[in-house]
């Protein structure tokens, strides 16, 4: 079973994001990356499948900058096999077709039988890549998972559906399935791991020798705050004023209690 | 063709979201003098197009086939890009769903053309819009500009456009289209959708909720939550993280994976007001934010906030609540 995960680096959940000076992209020289979290899962189910069929690899491919190594070594240090990353620098790619044709492209000799990707990231959250690379390249494809079974050369998937509902979904491999937050609980890495990822390879393909056929269909032209649409009335002060101001709002302004 | 709004169903309604798309379209046809026309695709969905036929639209198109009663994604793509093919509409707009979400980019790779997704609006620049979409979380906004040739695929946020706001027609035309499928394109097997738990926390009708996010940071911290519930009356809800850390069973959950709720009071602790939870609690009357970070968007659309430590606030709150 060789399998790839689509990892992305991308500001962690807690991150202060500035804009940058031509409000064209955020200000990164002050912002903590980490995998994106729906990635993590991704690479969990994928490292989980590999163990369960005691065979074959797991491949991490990354699009990003040279702060995106540390992400791969941090899913190599987790137990990933070896790494793939697409060098790009400044300005991004935010195209996910473009983005989705540079990994078809950089991985279409790979023969996978399985991609495992997050179901969207938590910077441009568009969600289309794992589908869009899936179909690139032949396979069939399901969203949105928060359980797999693997038996011989197919998979059924639980999917999360609207409001509650679920469904199950059988297909035949190759498939490419966009993983949902919470279907596992990702390891932490040992220190042996982190050792012997050292060791491990990663690939380095420069995006433009693989960008030269795929054109970028949209692009980010401006980014900005978002605009407040309530005045909000901010509370200040020591925890016993907070505390205070906050029964006289329930009791005086919203009177519910 | 100009602009194709493509509807969503369950065999017997038409998904809310659907005719906030419809507005959408006939909104951004108003605004480039495009006419707007209606798809919807299925297995026997005459009736759902009677329904559609009665809104301000040219036409509507409905594309049937045995393959298209369950949903697939290859068959509903499959089907989609067939009728882009033969239509050749310019805006291809549909609801932000998860059904869309599954399907959709497939035609955008099979037909190389852009998928504008999960907008909340759009400008429009040199007669070509503009769309207006959160990011990071929705901490950001960001403008997305074309970069290749028509058609464009777009999906809008839930609540992006007013179903009410859909224009009504005298009737419009409906107009059967042939889809040539086979089995064999379709690689994915579907089972019946089915309901894990049955929801015994009924949220909906809830007049107060205090909802919990990550910020609370561990499990027994929920009692603090717990004892607040009490003494104000609340029912607790949370966000998608305190359900994925085993922290509150799902049926708590509120946002697009969860419940939609509607209370008098919505009280946030921890929850920074990613856009997939906001989604299900916009009609709450009051809202209150408490959270440890100044940029949490929760913030923009709370009527009172502060900033501060739930930990440290709630067992407080709880005991000037109880001393009356």
């Amino acid at each position: 079973m060789k399998i790839c995960v689509l990892v992305k680096q991308v500001p962690s959940s807690d991150a202060l994001i500035k804009l940058n000076s031509d409000s064209t992209w955020i200000k990164e020289d002050t912002v903590v990356f980490a995998i994106n979290e729906s990635d993590s899962f991704a690479l969990e189910e994928a490292l989980q499948i590999k163990e369960q069929t005691g065979e074959g690899e797991v491949v991490v491919v990354s699009l990003g900058p040279d702060r995106a190594q540390r992400a791969i070594r941090e899913a190599l240090a987790k137990g990933a096999d070896r790494g793939i990353r697409i060098k790009e620098s400044f300005p991004y790619s935010s195209d996910p077709f473009e983005i989705a044709s540079l990994f078809a492209a950089a991985i279409k000799d790979d023969n996978f039988d399985l991609i495992l990707s997050g179901l969207q990231s938590d910077d441009l959250g568009s969600g289309q890549t794992g589908v869009i690379l899936g179909e690139l390249l032949g396979m069939s494809t399901a969203t949105l998972v928060i359980e797999t079974e693997l038996s011989g050369e197919s998979i059924r998937v639980k999917r999360e559906l609207e409001s509650g509902w679920f469904q199950w979904v059988a297909m035949t491999l190759p498939a490419s399935i966009t993983i949902q937050s919470g279907i596992n609980s990702p390891r932490y890495a040992s220190l042996r791991g982190i050792m012997s990822a050292k060791k491990k390879e990663i690939r380095l393909i420069e995006k433009n020798d693989l960008s030269g056929s795929i054109p970028s269909l949209q692009s980010i032209e401006h980014v900005y705050l978002p605009q407040k649409t309530k005045r909000t009335e901010m509370i200040t002060g020591s925890i016993d004023q907070v505390v205070d101001k906050l029964s006289e709002i329930l009791k005086r302004n919203i009177k519910i209690l | 063709m100009e602009i194709l709004v493509v509807l969503e169903h369950n065999n017997q309604t038409i998904h809310r979201m659907s005719w906030e798309a419809v507005a959408a379209g006939q909104s951004l046809g108003k605004d480039l003098n495009l006419s707007t026309t209606i798809l919807i695709m299925g297995s026997d969905v005459s009736t759902l197009a009677k329904e559609a036929a009665t809104k301000d639209i040219t036409e509507v198109l409905v594309a049937e086939h045995p393959l298209l009663e369950t949903y697939t994604a290859d068959g509903y793509a499959r089907t989609l890009t067939q009728v882009i093919e033969s239509e050749q509409p310019a805006y291809v707009i549909m609801g932000h769903t998860y059904m869309v979400r599954d399907f959709l980019p497939k035609v955008c790779a099979i037909l190389k053309q852009p998928l504008f997704g999960d907008n909340i609006s759009y400008r429009i620049e040199n007669s070509t819009p503009i769309f207006i979409k959160q990011i990071f979380q929705g901490k950001l906004m960001a403008e997305v500009s074309p970069q290749g040739n028509q058609p464009y695929l777009v999906t809008f946020q839930s609540a992006a456009f007013q179903s009410e706001s859909v224009h009504r027609g005298a009737g419009a035309t409906i107009r059967n289209l042939s889809i040539t499928l086979s089995d064999e394109i379709i690689k994915t097997r579907s089972e019946d959708p089915f309901q894990e738990t049955t929801i015994d926390v009924d949220l909906s009708s809830a007049d107060i909720i205090i909802s919990v996010g990550r910020g609370i940071g561990k499990k027994e911290n929920i009692n603090l939550v717990k004892e607040l519930a009490e003494v104000m009356g609340a029912q607790i809800a949370c966000s998608r993280p305190v359900v994925d850390a085993g922290w509150l069973p799902p049926y708590h959950q509120v946002g697009s994976s969860g419940q939609t709720v509607s209370p008098k009071l919505y009280f946030a602790l921890g929850i920074s007001g990613a856009i997939q939870h906001l989604v299900g609690m916009k009609g709450a009357n009051n809202v209150i934010v408490i959270n440890k970070d100044p940029n949490a968007p929760f913030f923009e659309i709370a009527d009172y906030g502060t900033v501060g430590n739930i930990l440290e606030i709630v067992p407080k709150l709880t005991e000037a609540i109880k001393g009356g």
